[in-house]
């Protein structure tokens, strides 16, 4: 017995294939959304120790050779780490004393333990030196050549009276809500 | 995987580069080369082989073809990876 074919049967048909195509284009738009998702990483460098530093641009710089999309936000003592110079007019009284009580670019940043008025964090520099490892700054400027964005925090550069000038070269400035669109839309996001 | 004498089209040597650079440095030229094309990488890192393993299981644009350790000259261990570009 095979069901009578009417006009309403097939009429009926047809709207339920346009319902399903439409579920279908749906869940594709949301599948691509999820997809590009897992094609981005972020990673928040809160901290201007040396060796914090350096593992962030590891895994960056290895995110971004997986293909990853990688942007690294540096905020507050992470500020130091891409600094390449001091600079002290357009400064009040106590931007001046901070900025001379922090270090002036990322070659003179300090180690997390063991620093003892910077013998540990140079000693840590020469041991990486022997085993061949790469510096910060050849992290830092590998990182860049393969398309890691490098973000500077606008409210940590505005308290500390950072200017522009003293950032190193191809960093941009944003605050909380472009980290939150990058983080948010990210299948990974770090905080060091 | 056949051992043996596989054909590549790029030869790079990243022997006394530690992680991440033998990884960035594959990387890097994969994205210079057209797709097809076999990268051998030549490395002193005993992580690279780890790494490439992991590289190729997440970054669907290549395909690591094979790997083998191997000794130089002066009988030191080296790593070599084969890389395809897809």
């Amino acid at each position: 017995m095979t069901p009578e074919i009417t006009k309403d049967s097939i009429q009926d048909l047809k709207s339920q294939i346009d319902t399903l195509q439409q579920q279908i284009n749906q869940l594709r738009s949301e599948l691509s959304s999820i997809i590009e998702q897992k094609d981005k990483v972020a990673i928040v460098v809160f901290s201007g120790d040396l060796d914090r530093v350096l593992a962030s641009m590891i895994i960056a710089t290895g995110a971004a050779a997986f293909g990853k999309q990688v942007s690294v936000f540096f905020t507050f003592w992470g500020i130091n780490a891409i600094k390449a110079k001091r600079k002290l007019n357009n400064k009040k009284w106590h931007q001046v004393m901070f900025s001379l009580l922090n270090p002036s670019s990322s070659s003179q940043l300090p180690v997390s333990k063991m620093n003892f008025f910077g013998i540990g964090a140079t000693m840590l520099r020469n041991m990486m030196r022997e085993k061949n490892v790469s510096t910060l700054e050849e992290l830092m400027k590998m990182a860049k050549e393969i398309g890691v964005k490098f973000i500077a925090c606008e409210m940590s550069k505005d308290v500390l009276g950072i200017q522009d000038e003293e950032l190193i070269e191809g960093v941009e400035s944003g605050g909380v809500a472009y980290f939150l669109s990058h983080a948010l839309n990210s299948a990974m996001t770090i905080f060091i | 995987m056949s051992q043996g004498n596989l054909s590549y089209n790029l030869l790079l040597d990243v022997k006394g580069l530690s992680c991440p650079m033998p990884l960035v440095k594959a990387k890097q030229e994969v994205n210079k080369v057209s797709s097809g094309m076999v990268i051998k990488v030549i490395a002193t890192d005993k992580g690279s082989l780890k790494d490439f393993q992991g590289w190729a299981n997440v970054d669907k644009s290549i395909e690591l073809v094979h790997q083998a350790t191997e000794k130089d000259q002066d009988g030191k261990e080296i790593y070599v990876h084969y890389i395809k570009k897809k």
